[in-house]
């Protein structure tokens, strides 16, 4: 292949496609397309990965036998434990608490803190995180944070606008907490002294959001979940809080009946296994998109394998919602050190518009995400007026030139520092040229079934975040994600807090649990060729794996 | 969701191979490069060891080319969480650089380490007990006023952020700058391994953005609002009835709503 030239970060061939974009701007700043009717939501949805045939398959064992899941996910739960019981010595443990959090995001860090404030001590809780303390989705949030607080607004419009987006799926005492604590949490924020958006009369700035009727987005520019995230760890913190990093829980433990009383860490760099016994514990562990489930590229985080799906199920908790996967319809699809990385919805609520390699604006740019996520796979691939990268992947342009053109110069800078700097490593300025993107794997919508307390199936076990099912039905709205960690974060803690204050004591700690599912599998006639949790994907290069050889 | 029943066989044969191939096209950036699908390699040197590696790889992603399998000095991946702070210097020059290793990307002769961890003090302190004044960032890091001005925390910021100015600023007691210039800060650790006089930037700038959040400006009115209204119970009614409603009905509040004007 020929050298490529290259003109302001971008192969010569597709700053040439570019000049459409800029050619029909002035044109579409007016011309936006409506959104589409239920029905041709319902007709672009079949190209949703989701939909389309292929890659799922039915759960053949445990609580949710039958039920659809994506093949990468039922590989995790058809698999093998990664400790047998003769292996380990789970008599006595080495860390005893009352509540026992496991995963440091937001949902997992606000849970402890609120475990806290309901009386529970610094030294009887602790915090247990697979990477760093931080090391979560919730830190690479980019957008916002939904709350119906503007007197437009009310929380029934919140309540309806995530029903729909969610197809009317969602679990609705679930969600109802989900809305009513949202006002709250906006107001906590405040104040432990997050930096939130506000106009020159004080009052939040307030965006649109994909499937909203009405601004309700709470923003701190484009690091909304890196500002959450670093003032709730900064309080954490100063409250001296019990936290232990790069220990992932390999394992839940139980009573051998229906009640969780502990787990198994696993110290990733020295290989020691350490036994907590805990009162309650509350799963925080986040996603998957590691599993790059039907090869899409993922926004996720290094550590988003389902873990806490896995641990949970075995334990004997029910799961909800397992066939949907949020796909965000605006990955990084250039260059290809970015490809899949999120280039947040935010853009498009400031007047980013998709446009296909015609200059045209094929879709409203705010549709639910799996509608504008299709819609963009349909312009790529069904009516072939995608724009192909050097490497081989297509996608459509993200008009960015145009929110300036709707805001004024100089307001990409102000409210996109994040985006404007990854770009310009890659010497793209997106204030002047389009960017190129394609849907790209995000969110895992369903997960753990939970009641409005994020109490599971089983006794003794929470979940609180995006390892929970129900609250977003199958399919998340923007701006809820990171609400629902802080919500059900705080009303998990507070719920495992009064659990603990109403006298329970300590349970049995056994792997009798574990030891039901491994019959199970036996029983489905399942090899014992996986093992799970992963808790790391593998990247590392063939060549290299190839040789690898065991020492120590 | 989508109409069931309505796609005929040939048509979901085709969705499947549409799915196929954006798989196919995202191999690389999924499950790692081809190696005779490489034009370009560059050498690169981890720890003093050197590695031939595809030359459009990042830091990270080339390490994990060669064979490391991160448990440290890995997060996010992309560029918000600052666990991957690393140090090199290119062969022949005198210059000791930083950067994220996920979002700096390799060039021959690169000479790196990684810095996973940086010991620093972080106090504790109640929020709600402190004033707004400089006066708290000098109680709880007295080491500020040992800036000597050398910018090197600013040449060390893998954010471009003007680290040296914000430090100015708190000593100032101007919190809006501090805040300002300091917010896209990812608490990499770097500026504070660099300077000379063993300020924690990073932790001087959380509390003074901390301080600015909390008392700069008041909570707005219309949250106060709505807060009172929730307390008295104003949304309760609605709220219960909505969450009875049928899914039918709730198809056609929200087929009905009205949204608001641009």
């Amino acid at each position: 292949m020929a050298e490529l030239k290259y003109i302001e970060g971008y192969p010569e061939y597709m700053y040439k496609l570019m000049q459409k974009v800029h050619k029909t701007r002035q044109k579409r700043k007016d011309y936006i397309p409506k959104p589409m009717s239920m029905k041709e939501q319902k007709e672009v949805l079949n190209l949703h990965p989701d939909y389309a045939p292929g890659g799922k398959r039915k759960i053949s064992i445990g609580q949710n036998k039958g039920d659809i899941a994506p093949d990468p996910v039922v590989d995790l739960l058809e698999a093998y434990p990664l400790i047998e019981s003769k292996e380990i010595d789970i008599s006595s443990a080495d860390y005893n608490v009352d509540v026992l959090v496991i995963g440091g995001g937001l949902a997992g860090t606000t849970a402890a803190i609120w475990a806290n404030n309901e009386g529970i001590p610094k030294d009887r809780i602790l915090l247990v995180n697979k990477l760093r303390h931080g090391d979560a989705n919730s830190i690479m949030a980019e957008g916002g944070t939904q709350a119906a607080d503007r007197e437009v607004d009310s929380l029934k419009r919140h309540y309806i606008d995530t029903m729909g987006g969610g197809h009317f799926t969602n679990k609705p005492d679930v969600l109802r907490g989900l809305i009513e604590d949202a006002p709250f949490i906006i107001h906590w924020l405040h104040e432990l002294g997050a930096i939130i958006d506000k106009d020159e009369n004080g009052n939040f700035v307030e965006k649109w959001g994909g499937g909203t009727s009405i601004r309700r987005l709470h923003s701190c520019k484009d690091y909304t979940g890196l500002e959450e995230f670093r003032v709730i760890r900064d309080e954490f913190r100063s409250r001296e809080i019990g936290c232990i990093e790069h220990y992932p829980v390999i394992e839940l433990l139980t009573d051998g009946k229906n009640r969780v009383t502990g787990a198994v860490l696993y110290n990733l760099e020295t290989g020691e296994y350490k036994i907590v016994q805990a009162t309650a514990t509350i799963l925080a562990t986040g996603g998957f998109g590691r599993l790059h489930i039907r090869g899409f590229p993922t926004t996720n985080h290094y550590g988003a394998t389902a873990d806490g799906v896995v641990l949970a199920y075995r334990a004997g908790a029910k799961l909800r919602d397992t066939d949907t996967v949020q796909y965000h319809p605006t990955g990084a699809a250039y260059p290809i050190q970015i490809v899949g990385y999120l280039l947040t919805e935010k853009l498009r609520s400031s007047g980013a518009q998709p446009v296909n390699v015609d200059g045209e604006s094929f879709v409203f740019p705010l549709e639910p995400r799996d509608v504008e996520a299709s819609a963009i796979i349909r312009e790529c691939y069904i009516r072939n007026k995608g724009i192909k990268t050097p490497t081989g992947l297509r996608g459509v342009w993200l008009d960015t030139p145009m929110i300036e053109e709707k805001n004024g110069k100089g307001y990409i800078e102000k409210a996109f520092p994040g985006m404007n700097r990854m770009f310009s490593r890659y010497d793209i300025d997106m204030k002047k040229n389009p960017v190129l993107v394609f849907p790209t794997l995000h969110y895992q919508n369903g997960g753990v079934e939970t009641d409005p307390w994020g109490h599971t199936t089983i006794d003794g076990l929470w979940v609180a975040g995006e390892v929970s099912g129900g609250v977003h039905g199958k399919n998340r709205l923007m701006g809820n994600s990171t609400l629902d960690t802080m919500v059900y974060g705080r009303r998990s803690g507070i719920s495992a807090a009064e659990w603990v204050k109403s006298g329970k004591k300590q349970g049995k700690l056994t792997l009798k649990h574990q030891k039901r599912y491994v019959e199970m599998l036996k029983g489905a006639g399942i090899k014992p060729e996986r093992r799970s949790p992963i808790l790391l994907p593998e990247y590392r290069g063939k060549k290299a794996l190839a040789r690898m050889i065991d020492v120590f | 969701m989508p109409n069931k029943g309505k796609s005929s066989t040939k048509k979901k044969l085709d969705l499947k191979k549409i799915m196929d191939r954006i798989a196919e096209a995202s191999k690389q950036v999924v499950s790692g490069v081809e190696e005779e699908k490489v034009e370009n390699w560059v050498t690169i040197h981890v720890m003093g060891r050197a590695y031939e590696v595809p030359a459009d790889l990042t830091i990270l992603t080339a390490m994990e080319y060669a064979g490391y399998k991160f448990i440290r000095g890995v997060g996010c991946r992309q560029g918000f969480c600052g666990a991957c702070s690393t140090l090199y210097r290119k062969k022949g020059e005198y210059k000791l650089q930083t950067g994220m290793a996920c979002q700096t990307r390799v060039e021959d002769g690169m000479f790196l380490v990684q810095i996973p961890f940086t010991p620093a003090e972080k106090p504790s302190y109640d929020i709600n007990d402190l004033n707004y004044d400089v006066n708290v960032l000098f109680r709880y890091y007295p080491e500020l006023a040992r800036c000597v001005s050398c910018n090197t925390c600013t040449k060390a910021c893998p954010q471009d952020l003007e680290v040296m100015d914000y430090v100015q600023a708190a000593i100032k007691g101007n919190f809006e700058e501090l805040a300002e210039e300091s917010f896209d800060c990812i608490q990499c650790g770097l500026c504070a391994i660099r300077c000379p006089s063993e300020i924690v930037q990073y932790n001087v700038a959380q509390l003074g953005r901390r301080l600015y959040g909390r008392y700069d400006s008041p909570e707005p009115e219309h949250l106060k609002k709505r807060l009172e209204e929730i307390k008295e119970g104003k949304f309760d009614e609605e709220m219960e009835k909505v969450t009875k409603h049928s899914r039918k009905e709730l198809e056609q509040m929200y087929a009905e709503r009205k949204r608001e004007e641009e």
